[in-house]
């Protein structure tokens, strides 16, 4: 793979149905592409988190793939709100969403330390009022521990 | 235990993947919080829930599950169905409460591991 592969979807802000339909893209993407699942699934678990936030908290926005020799870089893109404490919004627990977002089965408050924990790097960028950006990297072969650490925080 | 077994546990319907009914899962969640299950699942192929709707799929998609046992009677939208089958996830309903039908699949030994709201 001498030139990155780049996939772009637009993420439909009014439609809580097909929310995650480009996450489910990029597996598909990932797995033609030969990687291992674990690292599919990294990825793809992290991407879908992003995806529904966009569509639950900013009204949608757009989503960039790009594979490349080292490392699968996502890039969340929305026009929304923005988010005003950043630390806050990566607690555990913490949530904004509203009661028929719950009853959708979102909202625990979990997805932005779900993205952070499956991927190598995060990065946020957001302005008040002007949408907010996530950017997530994953390595392609040296991946990061995170598993073992994983099962035991989830107790 | 394969799937099968635990249609016959939970007296449940198959509504899809039948060819996958001989298929062996190890470990289970009951959950109807999607994001704890992306948070907290770790191989478990079996995802017990009383939410209806298609992120429910995806969930189980992203997670690489091979199947969902909607309970409480709760019947999946024909398009959730078509995901299901899209991604071989086999979808079972049973009239059991989520207690009692954890339960049974946990007695009869389907584990959950590093599930940690099971
Ligand atoms: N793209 C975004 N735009 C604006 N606010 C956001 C965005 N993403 C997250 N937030 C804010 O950060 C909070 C925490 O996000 P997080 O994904 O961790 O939890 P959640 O979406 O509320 O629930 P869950 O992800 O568990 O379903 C949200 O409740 C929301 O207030
Ligand atoms: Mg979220």
């Amino acid at each position: 793979m001498a030139e990155a592969l780049r996939f772009h979807y637009e993420v439909d802000g009014d439609n809580f149905t097909s929310a995650g339909a480009a996450s489910v893209e990029v597996k598909r993407k990932l797995r033609q592409l030969g990687f291992d699942a674990e690292l599919i699934r990294r990825v793809s678990i992290a991407m879908y988190e992003g995806e529904i936030n966009m569509v639950v908290h900013a009204r949608g926005g757009s989503a960039d793939v790009y594979v490349d020799k080292d490392c699968v870089t996502i890039i969340l893109a929305d026009r929304g709100p923005g988010i005003p404490d950043i630390d806050l919004a990566m607690q555990e627990g913490y949530s904004t969403a509203p009661d028929n977002i719950r009853a959708l089965g979102f909202g625990a408050g979990m997805g932005l330390p779900n993205m952070k924990r499956y991927t190598d790097e995060m990065k946020i960028e957001t302005v008040l009022k002007q949408g907010t950006t996530v950017t997530m990297k994953v390595y392609i072969n040296h991946t990061k521990q995170t598993e073992k650490g994983t099962s035991e925080e989830g107790k | 235990m394969k799937i099968r077994e635990i249609a016959t546990l939970l007296g449940a319907d198959v509504l899809c993947g039948e060819s996958q009914l001989d298929e062996e899962v190890q470990s289970a969640c009951g959950s109807d919080m999607m994001s704890d299950v992306l948070a907290f699942v770790k191989d478990q192929g079996v995802l017990v829930t009383g939410l209806v709707n298609p992120q429910v799929i995806r969930t189980a998609m992203m997670m690489d599950m091979h199947c969902v046992v909607f309970v409480r009677s709760k019947r999946p939208t024909p398009e959730m169905l078509e995901l299901a089958k899209e991604h071989h996830i086999a979808v079972l309903a049973s009239c059991s409460r989520m207690y009692e039908a954890c339960g049974k699949l946990y007695a009869s030994g389907l584990g959950n591991e590093a599930c940690a709201n099971g």
